[in-house]
């Protein structure tokens, strides 16, 4: 029964997202909608496009970015850390890591955003030529969102690599370190690549701590220290407001945001069934 | 008939000699020094000894799995364990290349030296160690990489980079563990790939890639299938040519068919060491004959 509720659920937001914002997509015409480069909601904002331009590709290429960006900070910390955690760290410190690591995954995600806007922002605004509500600001916080996905994941799968290989290793005359690095993070790869994955998908469905933090100007840049607009970012700023066909508009970006997800998923899902070799 | 089988051999050890040979002058030296060294020590009667243990107690916290044990392991001989579990043989094994350092709560007593130098000292340097005393574990464990890699991360590991001589070695150990010709199409293919046998060969090769003097295995066999197990005991019974190799088995068949000496453990008590043929027929105390024997165990 239970289990029904969320199927349910699951698929009542499917229905809801593709019946509100399929049709829209369809008439305004899919390929201007998701290649437009221009998104004026408003008539008043721009006098050549009286109905309002929808061009999602800005949002599109703003969360791609960020969510890359957050990867390239957050996975090989994560990773080194799931590695420290699993192979390095004296018990003691991970009695205390290891809690502070899931505790972290508990906290609210405007509280990240609000200790980027404090903390980030300035720094960024103070030591870079940038008025620090940024692409890279989001970056470091969602680096630093995923982070519990990414070591809580790596570590998990580090650890069920059996022993036996470390000990070949050991037995051959390499250097736990050597052995751990060369030998069992190896063999724990689908597993470290999976949690990588994961993170993604948390970075790319973010919406409150990098609102705060990106400054939310709908623009292409390919400049980090410029402020942009993702796909959630892009709803949630405008949702409060929007009727007609903005409110379409608006769903029809879910509906984007949706199919990453899902094509997210389905690569971790890959991943997972693939499984180790071992 | 026998005539055949004789020239058939010689062809062989030549073919192998010439290998050897023709990839790593050390060898080739060392081949010259050997035999006049042997033929010295076949007159005495007496082999060189590898191994000295004296006395070693082992502890795990409180729980001492090893009591006083004595034994000398000669040099190209093959030394079986043998006993009941529980008996002490495999933790005795894992001193020899100091794997039980791995266990944290695992202490040792005593003295164990290898050709004369105390293992156990501070100066002496355990992957050194391991480098010369490579072992093979009851569970083939091939790493999940190809099997060109698997041979290569030993020598790799002790700072081979030169990919010429890396192919040498691998070719070179895999021929020794008699499995070349079963894999040499194959060397890209990920280890785990192969069957269990053929993994514990390819684990032995891996042993044999960073020249070793000493060879320690785990019941080696005791995963395997017959067909298998029965070439592996062809492949230890070559490779006592060149290593010093002590075995753990449970298999007594086994003891008796491929090892010189053979020590029975009971309890973490050495019982008795003899030449295999004096313990199997000829037991000087009444457990070893009890177990040899099949009346206990």
């Amino acid at each position: 029964m239970s289990a029904l509720v969320s199927v349910v659920s699951l698929v009542l937001i499917i229905t809801f997202i593709f019946a509100n914002g399929l049709p829209f997509m369809i008439d305004y015409g899919i390929g201007d909608f998701l290649f437009g480069q221009q998104w004026a909601p408003s008539p008043d904002w721009t006098a050549q496009d009286p109905k309002g331009a929808f061009g999602v590709l800005p949002m599109i290429l703003g969360s791609f970015y960020t969510t890359i960006g957050a990867v390239i900070i957050g996975a090989p910390i994560g990773i080194l850390t799931a590695i420290y955690l699993a192979y390095f760290c004296p018990e003691w410190l991970y009695k205390v890591l290891r809690p502070a690591v899931n505790l972290m995954a508990g906290i609210p995600s405007v509280v990240f955003g609000f200790f980027g806007l404090q903390v980030i922002v300035p720094w960024i605004r103070n030591s870079l030529p940038s008025n620090g509500l940024s692409m890279l600001a989001a970056m470091i916080v969602l680096a630093i969102m995923i982070l519990p996905t990414v070591i809580s994941i790596s570590e998990t799968s580090l650890r069920a690599v059996p022993s036996v290989f470390y000990n070949g290793g050991i037995a051959l005359g390499a250097t736990h370190e050597r052995s751990v690095f060369t030998v069992v993070f190896p063999a724990a790869r689908s597993g470290v690549i999976s949690s990588v994955v994961l993170g993604m998908g948390r970075a790319i469905g973010e919406t409150m701590a990098v609102q705060l933090v990106i400054g939310n100007q709908a623009r292409i840049s390919f400049n980090i220290l410029d402020g942009i607009r993702t796909l959630t970012t892009n709803i949630i700023l405008e949702m409060g407001y929007a009727s007609g066909t903005h409110r379409t508009a608006l769903i029809s970006t879910a509906v984007v945001l949706f199919f990453f997800i899902i094509l997210i998923n389905a690569v971790f899902l890959i991943l997972k069934n693939r499984g180790e070799s071992y | 008939m026998s005539n055949i089988i004789k020239e058939k051999k010689m062809e062989d050890t030549s073919a192998n000699k010439n290998l050897k040979g023709g990839i790593r002058v050390m060898d080739n030296k060392m081949k010259m020094t050997l035999p006049t060294r042997e033929a010295k020590k076949d007159s005495q009667e007496e082999k060189t000894v590898k191994f000295d243990i004296q006395d070693v107690d082992l502890y795990y916290g409180d729980f001492q799995a090893l009591y006083n044990n004595n034994l000398e392991i000669h040099e190209k001989e093959v030394t079986a364990f043998i006993g009941p579990s529980g008996s002490g043989k495999s933790t005795l094994l894992k001193t020899l290349n100091r794997m039980n350092d791995l266990v944290d709560s695992c202490r040792v007593e005593g003295l164990i030296e290898l050709d004369g130098e105390d293992i156990y000292s501070d100066k002496y340097n355990v992957n050194e160690l391991r480098k010369n005393v490579g072992m093979v574990f009851q569970q083939p464990n091939p790493f999940p990489k190809s099997i060109y890699d698997n041979i290569a991360y030993g020598p790799r590991t002790h700072g081979i980079k030169d990919s010429a001589e890396l192919d040498h070695i691998v070719e070179d150990s895999l021929k020794k563990a008699a499995i070349w010709d079963e894999v040499k199409d194959y060397l890209d293919r990920n280890a785990l790939s192969v069957s269990g046998g053929q993994q514990q060969r390819v684990c032995i090769a891996r042993a044999l890639a960073v020249e070793p003097n000493v060879l320690l295995m785990d019941e080696p066999t005791s995963a395997l299938d017959p067909v298998s197990t029965s070439k592996i005991e062809d492949l230890i019974e070559e490779l006592k040519e060149d290593y010093t190799i002590v075995i753990v088995t449970h298999n007594m068949q086994q003891a008796s068919r491929i090892s010189d000496k053979t020590a029975y453990f009971l309890s973490g008590e050495l019982i008795e060491v003899g030449p295999t043929e004096q313990i199997f027929t000829n037991p000087q105390h009444e457990e070893t004959e009890n177990y040899v024997s099949g009346r206990f165990g």
